[in-house]
């Protein structure tokens, strides 16, 4: 068990530092940060003497190596534009993504266990076919389109929730929440809806699979058999069997959505991560980048990870051979 | 009934106490967020015009953008070399400490700082010493006629302050630490900050011990970036904000027709034009045909200007002959006339030069400079196309395209100029058009040297004559239209929007709001 738990985390590290390799390979085609740093007045002499100074001049392997040695203590350095220190700038976006995160997961359960069981349990009715058609758009329409319909609709149209940001926050130790005013629930449910939207679909389709696979098993028929009731047999037995995978799937799904936050942040100037990580691109603010692209990973590293000891501990056949 | 009425009249009143209240709040809602609350620490003109909302220099532009006395009085220069300043008495900074001649010398201090991104907007400066408390000399490094000009854009600090707080020199990004005037501000001007958060909401409150009598009538700014333009638009319709300095071209007629908005346009001070390499090769090799005069003629006549306004820029772009708007000092009407479009005259030209089956090469442009910039270059490319020379098109953001541009991969770029901070033509002669030379020619990507207009501009640099110097470099923008070293395009439209309660918001050609001549 040990052993299993050695290699999973040094499988973990490698591809951290894999991330980390491509992420500088790809800053060496985003431009010069110099140029956006600068103003219009400044000097060639003096643009160069910046790069030399931020190590931009190094060779690439130097820099690499001086970002992970860096990293690995922690130590993500400065922003060039807000010129704070990156880990500071990312703690403070972190409660924003996470909240929006957590409440479109539960709104995408919500709404999404239901209509799966709806469109198992009355399988060729008009409506569930309808909604089936209906998912394949959600699955398809680009999340952009999807938040500026909402904006158009709700905040211009019928003026119910605000356009863009976070409403009011209240501070609670370094954590910043928007869930504990009005506003601040106002504000986050258009950014929600919109980012659940591809999440209610995969859960539907989930359930719904899962409901017809559970809807043939033997101890549903035994228990129509002895007259259960329609409602009891649907919701209690049957749903109750297929909630396992969707549990792990949403699990996993977080670190995705976090990931892709990032448009409807842009969207709704939802101070984020994503937004920050945005916004660095557009500014070449290198630091920035990095540890977002770090910390993202390592997010989703540290997930896989734990489902995975999570399976081995609950299947030995799992660590059997290695462990 | 009379309880109907007294609840319908207590409605009524507390919703004018509201609007009352409410009213003098102002949303801006920008399409960007400024870099940090220190305006000297990044170089960027963005965050310096949001901060002089808190920070105000020795003198400042009034509404005709002249300059006049702000926390300087009045100025007299004693020698080329050296001005002195009378400041202004009985002003406090908004912690309350008096503003004294220490807070001007720590000030020029930290900006000319060896780490300071802005010290090139003050080229000038060598030092400043103090004469009494509320009299200042500063030396240049030489006769310098631009000085005002240079000075509406350094903000004043609290020397106490700085020291307190060990802010006395620019953050030093290499070193990794941050600094305090990153996040707290302490200045003199007509707002206060009240508090900040990054990317979401910067709020100012109206600084009631001013020295200057306001007029404004605003008491708070809600400053929210909002960087998605469809966002912007949607909140500007839907009254969560009162205004915006970006407001998208495509949207304009929707927000034009809406009730509760209305829009400002005019033409920027910005003018835009192409530049191109003069090495002797071109970017991807072979001899550079852009050294020939009568190329570059061509090339000029080969483009339409009049068709650019009216499609590309629909009709809202004014078409230009030079490169300095009209507002500039240094203007000339003569010399702004269009070149008319002629493409039997360009084809002949070319063919006289020796280039009659044209050449290939590359023309720069950025996705995210310009307004309409992209299609501005295709419908160039298109234009050139006709007469037979051959323009690789290369579109990307700014970050990517500058390397290039620096480093002679590139043979026609675009290049917008405003001449801001200093608002006169000495701007674009001295930093694009001089010969590479030291702080002269930053922007002589191209490698061009006209030793005449170095002539010219060396010495307007020194002539403190308004009207001599203006001449000379009158003279130096005539050369630079006969030798075709630029080929000016036009002066590119700005467009703001507010909401229908602001009554007043003067718009101002460089772009820049100035929230202290708002009424709403």
């Amino acid at each position: 068990m040990i052993a299993f738990l050695i290699k999973r985390i040094a499988n973990a590290m490698l591809v951290m530092l894999a991330v980390a390799f491509f992420a500088f390979m790809i800053f060496r085609f985003v431009g010069d940060p110099v140029e956006m740093m600068l103003n219009e007045q400044a000097t060639q002499a003096e643009r160069a003497d910046l790069r030399a100074k931020l190590g931009l001049e190094d060779g690439f392997l130097v820099q690499f190596g001086r970002f992970v040695t860096n990293a690995a203590q922690g130590d993500f350095g400065i922003s060039y534009r807000n010129q704070q220190e990156v880990i500071g700038l990312i703690a403070e976006r972190f409660p924003a993504t996470f909240e929006l995160v957590i409440v479109a997961t539960i709104i995408s359960l919500a709404v999404g266990i239901p209509l799966g069981v709806v469109t198992a349990i009355r399988r060729g009715a008009w409506y569930s076919e309808a909604l089936q058609f209906l998912s394949i758009i959600g699955v398809s329409l680009p999340s952009f389109v999807v938040g500026i319909v909402l904006i158009l609709v709700f905040s211009v149209t019928l003026g119910l929730f605000p356009a863009f940001g976070r409403g009011e926050t209240v501070q609670i130790g370094w954590w910043s929440t928007g869930l504990l005013t009005e506003l601040g629930r106002a504000a986050i449910l258009l950014p929600a809806v919109s980012l659940s939207l591809f999440q209610i679909t995969l859960v539907m389709r989930l359930v719904r699979a899962e409901m017809l696979e559970v809807l043939r098993a033997d101890f549903i028929k035994f228990a129509r058999a002895r007259g259960v009731p329609a409602r009891i047999v649907h919701f209690r037995h049957a749903l109750r069997n297929c909630l396992m995978p969707v549990v792990t799937m949403t699990a996993m799904q977080i670190g995705n959505l976090i990931a892709f936050a990032l448009i409807t942040e842009t969207v709704f100037q939802w101070p984020g991560m994503g937004l920050l990580f945005i916004q660095a691109v557009t500014f070449v603010d290198i630091p920035v980048m990095a540890a977002y692209l770090c910390i993202v990973s390592f997010i989703f590293v540290a997930l896989n990870t734990m489902v995975d000891i999570a399976y081995a501990v609950i299947d030995p056949r799992l660590r059997g051979a290695n462990g | 009934m009379a309880a109907l009425r007294y609840a319908l009249l207590a409605g009524v009143m507390s919703a004018a106490l509201a609007s009352a209240a409410a009213a003098e709040t102002f949303r801006w809602g920008s399409s960007r967020d400024i870099g940090s609350l220190d305006p000297y620490s990044y170089g960027d003109s963005f965050t310096i015009n949001v901060m002089n909302h808190v920070y105000e220099g020795l003198v400042r532009y009034d509404r005709n953008l002249a300059i006049e006395p702000a926390l300087a009085t009045s100025w007299e220069v004693l020698s080329p070399t050296v001005w002195r300043f009378r400041l202004r008495e009985g002003v406090s900074f908004h912690n309350g400490n008096p503003f004294t001649a220490d807070d001007v010398i720590a000030s020029l201090k930290r900006v000319s700082h060896a780490d300071s991104p802005l010290k090139g907007n003050l080229p000038a400066y060598k030092a400043a010493t103090r004469v009494d408390d509320f009299t200042v000399d500063v030396e240049l490094n030489g006769a310098y006629p631009l000085l005002l000009n240079d000075l509406t854009n350094i903000h004043i600090f609290d020397a106490e302050w700085l020291a307190q707080h060990n802010a006395e020199v620019p953050t030093d990004i290499a070193k990794g630490i941050e600094g305090f005037a990153t996040f707290n501000a302490n200045g003199t001007g007509p707002f206060k900050v009240e508090s900040r958060q990054p990317d979401a909401k910067t709020v100012f409150v109206v600084n009631p011990g001013w020295w200057d009598t306001p007029q404004h009538n605003l008491t708070r700014i809600e400053f929210t970036p909002v960087s998605s333009a469809a966002t912007r638009v949607a909140a500007l319709l839907s009254g969560e904000i009162d205004f915006t300095e970006d407001a998208p071209v495509q949207d304009l007629p929707r927000l034009a027709a809406a009730p509760n908005v209305k829009v400002l346009e005019r033409t920027d001070l910005r003018t835009i034009f192409l530049m191109m390499n003069r090495r002797d090769e071109l970017a991807e090799g072979g001899k550079n045909p852009l050294n020939d005069l009568r190329v570059r003629q061509a090339m000029q006549k080969a483009i339409d200007l009049e068709l650019l306004r009216d499609r590309v820029m629909r009709g809202k772009s004014r078409a230009a002959g030079m490169i300095i708007a009209p507002e500039i000092p240094g203007y000339d009407a003569e010399l702004d006339k269009l070149t008319p479009y002629d493409l039997d005259g360009a084809k002949a030209l070319l063919a006289e030069a020796g280039y009659p089956d044209g050449f290939a090469f590359v023309f720069n442009c950025m996705s995210d400079g310009y307004v309409n910039e992209e299609q501005l270059c295709q419908a160039i490319a298109s234009m050139w196309a006709r007469i037979g020379i051959e323009p690789k098109l290369d579109i990307a953001p700014r970050p990517v395209q500058t390397p290039k541009r620096t480093g002679a991969k590139a043979d026609v770029w675009t290049l917008g100029w405003a001449t801001l901070p200093m608002l006169d033509s000495y701007s674009p002669l001295i930093q694009i058009i001089h010969s590479r030379d030291g702080n002269a020619g930053v922007f002589n990507w191209g490698d061009w040297s006209y030793p005449e207009i170095d002539a010219l501009v060396q010495k307007a640099s020194v002539e403190l004559d308004r009207d001599k110097r203006l001449a000379m470099q009158t003279e130096a923008l005539r050369i630079v239209g006969e030798e075709v070293i630029a080929i000016p395009l036009h002066q590119q439209p700005m467009s703001w929007a507010a909401s229908a309660e602001v009554d007043e918001i003067p718009q101002f050609p460089d772009n820049k709001p100035r929230l202290w001549f708002v009424k709403k």
